[in-house]
């Protein structure tokens, strides 16, 4: 086991190095030259060079990479163009609201997406299946911005139960946190009902009902504990996800988060803050699949076996 | 299709297409949602001439109007028809998407033949880059590439391009690795045929199921990034009648009319659902597991 997760771990390891090195270039893959691309059109020789200096664009490459290793394992990002002040204190401002809008949309749509998965599994080819799964492939087929503003529609503006922006209560996040996790809670139920009727098919499975156990037993003592263990993994890795799609939803609130604070960086061609919140989404998503990793191996006997 | 050599009981040769018809026709859903797409197809084409508005004609008579006979989506701030508008988006999203995908798809099939084929380290190499790309959620991936060359549709493809080749890199490779070893292919081998035809004669038509129902799939969900890149002001640019802009401009009238969000919304929908359907059917009727 062990042995296992020293491997996991080290396997990561080159990925990391590319990651960081992919979004070290990314300031530097702009076509033309990127300091000019950043103080604008109107700016003078003298603008673009402080720009320059500002980004650390003038001196050369390696030595920049250096710098901006050691800046991330200081824990310094860089300053923001847009506000002037250190990446990091933007993104530390509105970190929390987004892992807890995350969590919030992960909670209820793995909860709701195993029952309505496990629904439809144990009634195969019923009306409850079709049902749900008529649901499930909607969820994923809707667009969350357009599920956002329907619920303002209905929710906020019509019947007032909800605030259609913000981040301070509770209540604010019901409506984004229902939004992002829509298309989660789809999936999750599509994967728990492939993964029970797999399991139901087991020989195990007929000898528990031989032996006249009830149904509900045989789903949810016998089938459900072992279709989890690949779910597990889908609602891990959907985890991910919701960090990409919250750029979307959050846009659709005003909500001050991370996703939404990359797109007015992207609006202001604010790269140092661009730059940082790409990497911060993506070690985010390859820290939660190496955790994933480590959950299924934990869960799944076999694998402590080999 | 492999010839048929043998000439007697023709009809019940079972070949695997054969046996892929008859299972698809079974999908009853899938093919709905196959004729709802070949009608957005043909919508695709025939839009600008059916459309009873011009996409930018504007009346200023008619601002805001919700749904009525003479314009059944109603018109949007500038009093342009947005049914005109929704209908001919399709030509801009089916194109978006398909062109996305098939990009995609092709790469990653190129690169995901070679590495599993050779190995070594260009198999490595390769595997890397893809862990890399994985590395990123999916929209963060497309919002970077964006926001290196520049808002704008083109630019919107490449991205979404970009996001699903390694999707389409790992699944071929990983058919390629089990075709790989077949009799079929070291009987290939030992009569010298070339490496070429060896991966495109007789590896890819293996994995070509797969690579369909992942096609199909990646469809939708292409057409849903680009729509949110549009939404999100990094895609198409007004006037374009691209769907997740019309949306985004409605979010200043949602108050008032909620017809110019809700139409090009319920278009979207309506497509990838239609694409989706159509995967989950092929995926079914393509999974061998599934034939009891």
């Amino acid at each position: 086991m062990l042995r296992y997760l020293v491997k996991r771990i080290i396997e990561v390891i080159p990925t990391l190095i590319l990651v960081v090195t992919f979004v070290f270039f990314f300031v530097r893959l702009i076509p033309g030259d990127p300091a000019q691309m950043v103080a604008g059109p109107q700016a003078t020789q003298e603008d673009i060079e402080v720009v320059r200096e500002e980004l650390g664009l003038n001196e050369p490459i390696p030595t920049q990479f250096v710098k901006y290793v050691t800046g991330l394992f200081k824990g310094d990002l860089g300053t923001s163009l847009r506000t002037k002040r250190p990446v990091t204190t933007e993104i530390s401002n509105r970190y929390a609201n987004t892992v807890r809008l995350t969590l919030l949309s992960l909670a209820w749509s793995s909860v709701v997406g195993i029952f309505l998965g496990v629904w439809s599994g144990r009634h195969r080819s019923k009306w409850q299946d079709y049902m749900g799964m008529t649901l499930a492939v909607s969820g994923i087929s809707m667009p969350s911005f357009w599920i956002g503003f329907m619920l303002i529609i209905i929710f906020a503006v019509n019947l007032g139960w909800f605030p259609t922006t913000g981040a301070d209560t509770f209540a604010s996040l019901v409506l984004p946190a229902f939004t992002l996790g829509t298309s989660v809670a789809a999936v999750v139920a599509r994967f728990t009902r492939s993964s029970l009727i797999e399991v139901l098919k087991e020989d195990y499975i007929r000898t528990a009902r031989a032996k006249g156990i009830k149904e509900k037993v045989v789903v949810w003592k016998h089938a459900f504990r072992n279709s989890m263990i690949s779910v597990v993994t889908v609602i891990g890795l959907q985890f991910g996800f919701l960090l990409g799609g919250s750029v979307v939803t959050e846009s659709v609130f005003a909500f001050p988060g991370l996703g939404s604070l990359l797109i007015e960086s992207v609006n202001y061609r604010d790269y140092p803050a661009i730059q940082s919140l790409i990497l911060i989404f993506s070690l985010h998503f390859i820290v939660i699949n190496l955790l994933v990793d480590i959950l299924y191996a934990v869960l799944n006997p076999e694998i402590k076996l080999s | 299709m492999a010839k048929e050599v043998i000439k007697t009981e023709k009809d019940d040769i079972k070949t695997p297409f054969k046996e892929f018809v008859r299972k698809f026709k079974k999908q009853k859903t899938a093919l709905v949602a196959m004729v709802f797409i070949l009608f957005l197809v043909i919508l695709a084409f025939i839009s600008y001439k059916i459309a009873p508005y011009g996409i930018n004609e504007y009346d200023y008579n008619a601002i805001m109007q919700g749904p009525s006979a003479a314009h059944w989506f109603g018109t949007d701030e500038f009093g342009r028809d947005l049914f005109s508008r929704v209908i001919c988006g399709t030509r801009i999203s089916l194109s978006v998407g398909l062109f996305s995908v098939t990009i995609g798809a092709v790469c990653g099939t190129i690169l995901g033949l070679l590495g599993g084929y050779y190995g070594g380290f260009l198999d490595s190499a390769i595997m890397r880059v893809c862990d890399v790309l994985f590395a990123f959620p999916g929209i963060i991936l497309a919002i970077a590439i964006v926001a290196i060359l520049g808002s704008g549709l083109g630019n919107v493809v490449i991205a979404v391009a970009v996001f699903s080749t390694p999707t389409f890199a790992r699944l071929v490779r990983s058919a390629t690795l089990s075709l790989k070893g077949s009799v079929f292919v070291q009987a290939a081998k030992s009569i010298g045929a070339s490496d070429a035809r060896i991966l495109f004669q007789h590896i890819l038509p293996g994995a070509i199921p797969n690579i369909i129902v992942q096609y199909t799939m990646s469809i939708g969900n292409s057409i849903l990034t680009a729509s949110s890149l549009s939404f999100l002001g990094m895609g198409a640019q007004p006037p374009t009648p691209e769907w997740g802009l019309l949306l985004s401009n409605g979010r200043n009238y949602m108050m008032s009319s909620v017809h110019i969000t809700l139409f090009p919304g319920l278009a979207i929908f309506l497509t990838v659902l239609a694409f989706n359907l159509l995967g989950d059917g092929l995926r079914d009727a393509l999974d061998p597991k599934l034939s009891e």
